[in-house]
């Protein structure tokens, strides 16, 4: 892959959940190497486009492209998004009881290994690898042979997100108000897990609703989500500025390019 | 669940069964049918005693009284046509009915069988350490780890041979815990058994290995009765394995089996299970009708009896393995995952019944429904007036996937002790799709998923498998949960 192309390219997006439309001709372009941060108010449809990128069957995309890589994201099963190099930090993540964290991120981590041509990690070689990672978000150990996420608080559930994206070492991550009722510790944890992934071969959409996180993950570019389509974009600066201001000045007549 | 995920599920439940073959061995049967005669027949061919003859005939006579008075159970929440008990044949012996000494005189093509089972015994010996007494058709052909046992006093091998060698512990014990009128299906099996395995460790003994039976009905239209009797004396242990698969048939095949465990004081028994037979095809033709009663006596003070079962397979299953608490202090617990499919039925669950003081019992069901397929849980708590203290503790959870599948849950307790402690939790759930995204995001295939969800749910039942019989256990959920998953 060359440096010209981009991370992520959507174009004209339109998505529906059951009878609702939700994007109606989103445009984004993540740069290789960038932080995008998004923004926007309750149901200008954030989520559903991290779930878009993950593949959640639920959503139904109706027109326009993503390609990840330069490669149609849209016809890849979510696994295979997975071991591509996608990660989604889910803002509400699941509990699966019995079955152990450390198991399923094995697995997990395993399935991309092969996938890539690498060897499987073994059992001590996955806890060596992951132990280093438990430290970089304070992960409890105790944490790691439990269900995945039984009876965790929300903010350990958080935690196990941010943690197994450190696993992971996705290409392009994405977080999904992962900061959201999180206190000020955690939410280092959160940005400290985003930063440790900088690199200038991966990216990173970080999906939020307060202006706090992106003190802490300084984006390259923020984003405003206005009913489905991008409707502001600026730099960093523009968190701040949405911080004091709120999102109505930006909320003007949308509805004339709505419908495609 | 969702669109892509029952496309999935409908591919994978429609493979066929993965041990359906028919081994191509000349068997020694006995004409169709029930009537002394048969039952003379069996005897004389196992060179049984006349006191095992009057006792099988005795139960033959309980039987028919029973079938005349048409009190075949009819309770469990499981349907099925009348088995006509005229057309089934009641003794089936692979002709090569010789004493064997090593694996190497034995069927070749028996062996091969084995092998496609997973079984091989060449390999069980050399790596596992487990003693294997396997059942084919209704004759045991090979016994291993016999003179290891036997230096400690332990007596392990086909019922049969127990009959010749030990007849008077036979005699004290055989339908001491299930009589031969408990019930229809005991009544039936005590008249035609065939053979079955039995183990007796003696005084202070700790039996060093897995004891394990591998059984498999083979012969068309062949009822198998399978009779086992375990008995740990004072102060021993022991941790038998049974598993089961039979080859693939049109012909529903009749399985009433009579387990019986007597634990003396301080003894402790562990009898694990797993049984993948023929489960039928997916409208629910075929398949084994598994009709067992499975009974544990803690008769000494202090004594333990533990079940532990993974049940994948049959048409039909109707199996409640018990423990008689009648030792003070004696301690029942009963693990149970049943998974059903298709077409399958399944009516399992135990009995707890608390007479000694300060019994102690636990109940950890889960049963997994999957496809058309009807999955009951029937437990029975009852606590005698004189078990001063006595506590039960059951859990029964139900995990349903796709939506024409059904679970049921029959608790009854019966407490006739104000000091004693019951308790009893229940749970439903289904497979979320949230799950399932959520285990695709992390790189994980759908059928991965749903077999790692199934296991976590099982893994409290899981864990009391021997490690050996664990990980089999898991496979076969995962292989089940492909091939019935639905």
């Amino acid at each position: 892959m060359d440096n010209a192309t981009p991370m992520l390219e959507v174009k004209g997006l339109h998505a529906r959940v059951g009878d609702a439309e939700i994007l109606k001709g989103l445009d984004l372009v993540v740069g290789t190497g960038e932080v995008h941060a998004i923004m926007g108010p309750n149901g200008s449809g954030k989520s559903t486009l991290a779930n878009v990128l993950a593949g959640r069957p639920s959503v139904e995309v109706t027109a326009g492209s993503v390609l990840y890589q330069g490669r149609d994201l849209l016809e890849l099963a979510p696994e295979d998004r997975a071991k591509e190099g996608i990660f989604l930090a889910f803002q509400y993540p699941v509990e699966i009881p019995g079955v152990s964290n450390a198991y399923f991120m094995k697995a997990a981590l395993n399935a991309a290994r092969v996938h890539r041509g690498e060897e499987e990690l073994d059992g001590m070689d996955f806890l060596e690898f992951a132990r280093e990672k438990m430290k970089l978000v304070e992960f409890d150990e105790a944490l790691l042979n439990r269900g995945i996420n039984e009876g965790f608080s929300g903010g350990e559930k958080k935690r196990n997100e941010i943690f197994q994206m450190a696993i992971l070492e996705p290409r392009l991550a994405v977080l999904d108000e992962t900061d959201s009722g999180l206190d000020i510790d955690a939410l280092q944890v959160v940005a400290n897990g985003v930063n440790a992934l900088r690199a200038p071969d991966r990216s990173a959409i970080v999906i939020t609703h307060y202006q706090r996180l992106l003190d802490h993950v300084v984006p390259d570019f923020v984003h405003v989500l206005v009913d489905g389509r991008i409707a502001h974009s600026g730099g960093s600066e523009l968190a701040h500025e949405l911080e004091k201001k709120g999102y109505s000045w930006l909320e003007v007549a949308p509805t004339e390019a709505a419908t495609p | 669940m969702t669109q892509s995920s029952d496309a999935m599920l409908e591919k994978l439940a429609n493979r066929d069964y993965q041990y359906g073959f028919v081994t191509d061995i000349e068997t020694d049967s006995a004409p169709p049918g029930l009537n002394e005669d048969i039952v003379r027949l069996i005897s004389a061919k196992k060179n049984e005693p006349q006191w095992l003859l009057d006792w099988r005939l005795k139960a033959l006579k309980r039987f028919f009284e029973m079938l005349e008075n048409d009190t075949e159970p009819t309770w469990a929440k499981v349907h099925y046509p009348k088995i006509n008990f005229q057309d089934i044949i009641y003794y089936s012996a692979p002709k090569q009915a010789v004493k064997i000494n090593s694996l190497d005189e034995i069927d070749p093509q028996l062996l091969e069988t084995y092998k496609k089972l997973g079984i091989s015994l060449n390999e069980q010996k050399r790596m596992n350490g487990v003693a294997v007494d396997a059942v084919f058709d209704s004759v045991s052909v090979a016994t291993t780890f016999k003179g290891e046992l036997e230096k400690q006093g332990i007596i392990f091998g086909s019922f049969s041979e127990a009959v010749e060698r030990c007849p008077e512990l036979i005699q004290q014990y055989l339908g001491s815990v299930v009589p031969i009128s408990d019930n229809f299906y005991a009544a039936l099996n005590s008249a035609v058994f065939t053979d079955g395995s039995f183990a007796y460790i003696p005084k202070g003994v700790r039996c060093p290995m897995e004891l394990s039976t591998y059984f498999r009905i083979n012969a068309a239209n062949t009822g198998q009765f399978e009779r086992t009797l375990l008995i740990a004396d004072e102060g021993a242990y022991v941790s038998y394995l049974e598993g089961c698969t039979a080859p693939m048939r049109d012909e529903n095949q009749l399985h009433a089996a009579v387990v019986e465990l007597i634990a003396l004081d301080d003894a402790e028994i562990k009898y694990s299970t797993v049984q993948n037979w023929y489960p039928g095809n997916k409208d629910g033709v075929g398949g084994i009708y598994n009709f067992v009663t499975k009974r544990g006596a803690c008769r000494g003070k202090r004594s333990k009896i533990s079940w532990t079962q993974v049940e994948t397979g049959s048409a039909i299953t109707w199996k409640y393995p018990s423990c008689i608490l009648q030792g003070d202090d004696s301690v029942g617990e009963f693990y149970s995952v049943a998974m059903t499919n298709h077409m399958q039925q399944a009516d399992t669950g135990t009995k707890m019944i608390h007479i000694g003081k300060r019994t102690k019992s636990t109940i950890i069901s889960k049963g997994i429904s999957a496809g058309r397929s009807s999955n009951a849980y029937r437990g029975l708590v009852r606590i005698q007036p004189g078990a001063t203290g006595a506590r039960n503790y059951s859990q029964c959870d139900s995990l349903l996937l796709g939506d024409r599948s059904s679970a049921h849950t029959f608790p009854y307790l019966e407490v006739k002790n104000a000091s004693s402690t019951v308790e009893h939790e229940a749970t439903t759930s289904k497979i979320e799709e949230d799950q399932l995204f959520y285990c695709r995001q992390r790189g994980i295939s759908e059928e991965d998923a749903i077999s790692m969800i199934v296991n976590g749910f099982c893994k409290q039942v899981l864990r009391q498998l021997p490690m050996e019989f664990a990980v089999e256990a898991q496979a076969l959920l995962g292989l089940s949960l492909e091939g019935s998953v639905g």
